[in-house]
Formats: C-alpha cells, sequence, structure tokens
C-alpha cells in the first residue's frame, strides 16, 4: 500500500520526465515509453552513436587517401568503406537526426500539446529505425562484405556485387518505413493539437520546417522504398527492370532514385534551417524578419526541391527538354534557400547580439550552407555540370551543404537545447574552443575537395595522380582537426549532461516559444494546463521598442 | 468515444465491400489476361488505366475516402498532384529514351 503511495505520488504530472516512474521500471522505462521526450533521447543516443560509426569510416577513407597508391586498406575495402559511410550518414544519420531527436522532443511543447499524435507509432518508428540501422552494422561483419556500390545503388553495381546487397537494400527499406511514420505523426500533430489561439503563423519556425519536412517525407519515401525492393526482385528473379542485359533500363533507375534522393536533401536541411530560424532570434532578441517568408519558402522548397531530382543525371544523355526543365527548377528552388539567408542575416541587423556557442554554430551553418547552396548553382548549369560530374566537386558540395549545413545545424540544436533537455548547462568556453576547431578543421577538410574536383579528380576513385596529393594530404589533417573539435564538442556535451552545473530556470536562453515557458527539464505532461496562444512566437516587444527610440 | 461514433456512421454494408472485393478481383484477372496481347505502345497505358480504377476503388470504398472530410480528400489529392507532376517530368526524358 505505502509502495502504491509513494508510486502515486512520483507519478503526478508535475515529476520531470527524466525521474518520471511509469508502467515500466528501469530501462523498461525507456524502451517502452511512448512519452514523446522519451523518444527523442533514445533517438538522440541510437543516432549519434551511429554518427560516431560514420565518422571514424570518413576518418578511415581520408587515412587511405593521404598517398596516391593505397595506404592502409585494399580496394575492395576502400569501396566498403565509402559506400556504408554514404548510407550511414544520409539514411542513418542526417535524414532523420532534427526531425527524431528535436522534432520528437519539442514539436508537442511548441505547439502546445502533451505529446505527438500518435505516441504508439511514434515508439514503432523507433524500433524500426533500429532493426534498419543494426541490419546495416550486420552487413559489415556478415559473410559477403558490407555493400560496395556507393550510397547511390547504381545499376548495374547493385545487381551485379557479390556483397551483402539485399540486405543492405531491405535495411534501407525498413528505415524509410520509420521515416514515413515519423512524417505522418508529425503532419497530424501540426494539423490537429496546436493550443488554442495558435494559427498556423502564431506557429514557430522550427515546427513550419517540420511540416514541409514532413510532407516531403510521406509523398517522396515510398518511392525510394518501391524502387530498393524492385531491385532486390530483380537481383533474384532476374525479371529485367533495369538491368540491360537482361532489357532493363538503368536510367530508369537513377530516375526513381533520385525522385526520392533529392527531395532527401530537402528532409535533411530544411529542420536545420528550422533550427537556425529559433536561435537567430533569441540570440539577437529581435524579432524575426519575414516570419511569413520563411515560412513560405520552407513549403517552396518542399515544391521545388522535389522536382528538381534529375539534375544529377545531365551527363547521362538526357533528352534536351528534361535537361531544360530540370535545371531550371534547380535555379528556382535556390530562391527560397536565399530567401531564409538574407531574412536571417536581416533578423541579426541591430539585434542585440549574444555569441553564445548556439548562435556560433548558427552564423557557421549560415556561411557554410552558402558556400554549399552556391557551389550547387554552379552544377546546376548544364555545361559546367558536364565537366563536373563525378568528381571530387561534388563530394564537396554534399558534405558543405550536409554536414556545413545539417551537422552545425545539429550542433546549433545540441548547444541550444540540450541544456533543457537534461536541467544542466555545459562549459560554454570549452563549447567555444571546440566550436572554432571543428569550424576550421571543417573548411581544411572540405575545401580542398572543390579545388580538387575543379582539378578532374574523379569522385570513390581509390588510386590518384601524384599531382592530386597536396590537396588530400590537407584535407586529410584537416579530418584530423575536425575529428578533434568534434571530440572535445561530444565529450564537453557529455560530461555536463552526467554532472553538469544544474539549470533549473524556465527560461535559459531568453525565448520566447513555449518550450522556454514549461520546467527545465520538462515534466512529464509538459504543462500541467494547455496554454492560450495570444501572439507570435517571437516578439521581442522591449528590444524593437529601443531600436525604435533609437532610429528616431 | 466521438471519434468510434463518427466511425460506424461511415461503415458501408458488407455488400458492397464484397461488390469491389469482387470487381479487383476481375480487374487483377483482366490484367494478367490482356497481358498476353500485344497493344504495341499502348500496352503500359491500359495495365495503368486498370491499376488506377483499382486505386480508386479502394481508397474511395475500402479506405472510406467518399465519406471523409474535405481534408482528407485534399490530402491524398496533393499527393496524388505530385505524383502526376513526377510522371510527367519522367515522361519527358524517358519518351525520349524510348524513342531511341
Amino acid at each position: 500500500m505505502s509502495g502504491e503511495t509513494l508510486a502515486l505520488s512520483q507519478n503526478e504530472h508535475n515529476v520531470n520526465y527524466l525521474d518520471y516512474q511509469g508502467k515500466h521500471k528501469g530501462i523498461w522505462g525507456w524502451l517502452l515509453s511512448t512519452d514523446h521526450k522519451r523518444i527523442g533521447i533514445l533517438y538522440m543516443i541510437t543516432v549519434l552513436s551511429f554518427f560516431a560509426v560514420g565518422v571514424t569510416l570518413g576518418f578511415l577513407i581520408r587515412l587511405e587517401l593521404l598517398t596516391p597508391q593505397g595506404t592502409i586498406v585494399g580496394p575492395q575495402a576502400y569501396n566498403e568503406f565509402f559506400t556504408v559511410h554514404g548510407i550511414i550518414m544520409i539514411f542513418i544519420v542526417v535524414i532523420p537526426v532534427i526531425p527524431s531527436v528535436f522534432g520528437n522532443f519539442f514539436l508537442p511543447i511548441m505547439l502546445g500539446a502533451k505529446d505527438v499524435a500518435f505516441p504508439r507509432l511514434n515508439l514503432l518508428s523507433w524500433y524500426l529505425y533500429i532493426i534498419g540501422g543494426a541490419m546495416i552494422l550486420l552487413s559489415l561483419v556478415l559473410p559477403g562484405g558490407a555493400a560496395d556500390t556507393g550510397w547511390t545503388f547504381y545499376i548495374p553495381y547493385s545487381v551485379r556485387t557479390g556483397t551483402n546487397m539485399i540486405f543492405t537494400l531491405a535495411a534501407v527499406f525498413i528505415i524509410g518505413f520509420s521515416s514515413i511514420l515519423t512524417g505522418l505523426n508529425f503532419l497530424t500533430t501540426i494539423h490537429r493539437m496546436r493550443a488554442p489561439g495558435m494559427g498556423w503563423f502564431k506557429m514557430p519556425l522550427f515546427a513550419w520546417s517540420l511540416y514541409a519536412t514532413s510532407w516531403i517525407q510521406v509523398i517522396v519515401t515510398p518511392i525510394v522504398g518501391i524502387t530498393l525492393l524492385m531491385v532486390i526482385v530483380e537481383r533474384v528473379f532476374h525479371v529485367g527492370i533495369f538491368d540491360p542485359t537482361l532489357g532493363g533500363d538503368p536510367l530508369l533507375f537513377q530516375h526513381m532514385f533520385w525522385m526520392y534522393s533529392h527531395p532527401a536533401v530537402y528532409i535533411i536541411i530544411v529542420p536545420a534551417m528550422g533550427v537556425i530560424s529559433e536561435v537567430v532570434p533569441v540570440f539577437s532578441q529581435r524579432t524575426i524578419f519575414g516570419y511569413k517568408f520563411i515560412a513560405y519558402s520552407s513549403l517552396g522548397i518542399a515544391i521545388f526541391g522535389s522536382l528538381v531530382w534529375a539534375h544529377h543525371m545531365f551527363a547521362t544523355g538526357m533528352s534536351n527538354t528534361a535537361e531544360f526543365v530540370f535545371s531550371l527548377l534547380t535555379f528556382l528552388v535556390a530562391i527560397p534557400s536565399a530567401i531564409k539567408v538574407f531574412n536571417w542575416t536581416a533578423t541579426l541587423y541591430k539585434g542585440s547580439i549574444k555569441l553564445e556557442p548556439p548562435l556560433l554554430y548558427a552564423l557557421a551553418f549560415i556561411f557554410l550552407f552558402s558556400i554549399g547552396g552556391l557551389t550547387g548553382i554552379i552544377q546546376g548549369a548544364l555545361n559546367v555540370d558536364l565537366y563536373l560530374t563525378d568528381t571530387y566537386f561534388i563530394v564537396g558540395h554534399i558534405h558543405y551543404v550536409v554536414f556545413g549545413g545539417t551537422g552545425f545545424g545539429l550542433f546549433a540544436a545540441l548547444h541550444y537545447w540540450l541544456p533543457k533537455m537534461f536541467g544542466r548547462m555545459y562549459n560554454k568556453k570549452v563549447a567555444k574552443v571546440a566550436f572554432w576547431i571543428t569550424f576550421v578543421g571543417f573548411n581544411i577538410l572540405y575545401f580542398p575537395f572543390l579545388i580538387l574536383g575543379w582539378l578532374g579528380m574523379p569522385r570513390r576513385s581509390y588510386h590518384y595522380l601524384p599531382q592530386y596529393q597536396v590537396y588530400h594530404v590537407i584535407a586529410t589533417v584537416g579530418s584530423w582537426i575536425l575529428v578533434t573539435g568534434l571530440l572535445i564538442m561530444f565529450i564537453n556535451l557529455l560530461v555536463s549532461i552526467i554532472k553538469g552545473k544544474k539549470v533549473t530556470e524556465e527560461n535559459i536562453w531568453g525565448g520566447e516559444t513555449l518550450e522556454w515557458k514549461v520546467a527545465t527539464p520538462p515534466t512529464v505532461e509538459n504543462f500541467e494546463e494547455i496554454p492560450q496562444v495570444v501572439e507570435g512566437p517571437y516578439e521581442y516587444k522591449q528590444n524593437e521598442y529601443e531600436l525604435e527610440e533609437e532610429v528616431k | 468515444m466521438e471519434n468510434l461514433k463518427e466511425h460506424t456512421e461511415h461503415s458501408h454494408s458488407y455488400g458492397l465491400y464484397v461488390m469491389v472485393w469482387l470487381a479487383l478481383i476481375t480487374l487483377t484477372g483482366l490484367t494478367a489476361v490482356i497481358a498476353g496481347i500485344n497493344f504495341g505502345k499502348l500496352s503500359v497505358v491500359v495495365a495503368l488505366v486498370i491499376a488506377v480504377i483499382k486505386s480508386y476503388l479502394v481508397l474511395t470504398e475500402f479506405m472510406h475516402l467518399k465519406s471523409e472530410p474535405r481534408a482528407f480528400k485534399t490530402f491524398i489529392f496533393v499527393a496524388l498532384f505530385f505524383l502526376l507532376v513526377s510522371f510527367t517530368l519522367l515522361f519527358s526524358d524517358y519518351s525520349f529514351i524510348i524513342g531511341k
């Protein structure tokens, strides 16, 4: 009886979600929890673990390319390294990371809801993710070896290779389902569970970015699912869908693969843009410039970004009509991206800027993403692309967009929201040191890629000509600096979670969105009473008033 | 409870379900039969038309789209419209490949 009373008192809704003792205890209280916050933490642990594996493989790839004729592994192992590095980083890390970790944790709180629309489906999506991820890791050790086709699974490699291809394709198929379920959950949550008074244009921009992303996830993920399934069918039954020797068409595979995998770039980048739209106004204490434009530009990116896929195929001999249309659409997608960049910088203008770690990462995002975006535009031009296709230029471009963009967006989010999630603050000085090392290492690593590509160095090549070596050496040294920065950053964050300075104040950074109006760490039910929303999410009135006075 | 009530109101008679099921089986049989007939370039079109009819039956009857609120129909429309645009763009290249 006394035990029951104790359990009841502990289970009051104002207990924080970390201390909550529900139906299941200990580890099961996490593994079977349908609380969006706990699921967010589960995702965080697993995604970051996979990130560590991906970084290790990337580090080994760079080490291998230190010399032109093979350094630490043979060509087959090298092919497997860059393939698994790509699969892990794209499908298991950057696609899910921000929606699954921070979307799960903060979307319901930002909307004034107690949970997502389908909590059990949410947990199921984590299990699907774990199963898919484990299968990828298993493919590394099972007989046959890991996939060696590159993360793009191009035909005929993926129907010819003797490696564990079916296993890998099935894994990506399963992870796709996890992604669809998360998208579906967020769409329903945003449509149905916003607090009273929170109209569409009173919604935080992070929620807008997740809304646009979820649409892409739900609409295009099935395309890659069915495509990969068809590759499996091709391998097992030799039907002749994609394999040219059986009458199939390998270019059809490329079309179908990029129909998903290009929009996937926007699944990757748009949530990170949402994070930046949260961080910039908070650390400059200004109402965000052009709220509606940023919100609509997320949708614009989602729409146009889903219709540009064949710019990956300009060198395949497409029809002139298709080349023209896809090149034009590629240029158009730059507009909503640029709108965001201009609005963020306009928000900073005359703001009371506090250069805390989250803002440092956000500024790095803007800088690196701009380089990534502009190098993308270069390749959107048909004539230039023919020269740059399959060179290191594209490798540099993708790393500037995906790592410089989403990676730094993730780091900004970690430094912004982690104190809220765990109620402990990290060492800010160490965080700033880690930032500069990471930022410098990043550029030393990836900028030479752009030069290498311009000079004609082919991607995915085990051997290379001696004249390229100097750039490879610089890049490899950059990888050592980058990894050092990452280690310092993650150790600092981990130490803060375990024994950092306790934070109990609700509003740690002076934000105006709802997550800064609930307890730190949040309680199980987030809100004792569902809040009534009366104004927009970035109303820094006092500061705006002072600015106006200053202008007068 | 309200949801349950809403759901019950939407449910159709078993007779209709059986009819739709039979129609789907017939159309599947038809697809298999006409696969043996050479329609030339139209064979894909014929197969797609049958598939569209089947999808329509499943969406409207089995998935109750017929009696759902407008928002649901809009969702489906957006997805289908997107699919149509994607197919059009794909065929801007693919018809060229086939032509070669």
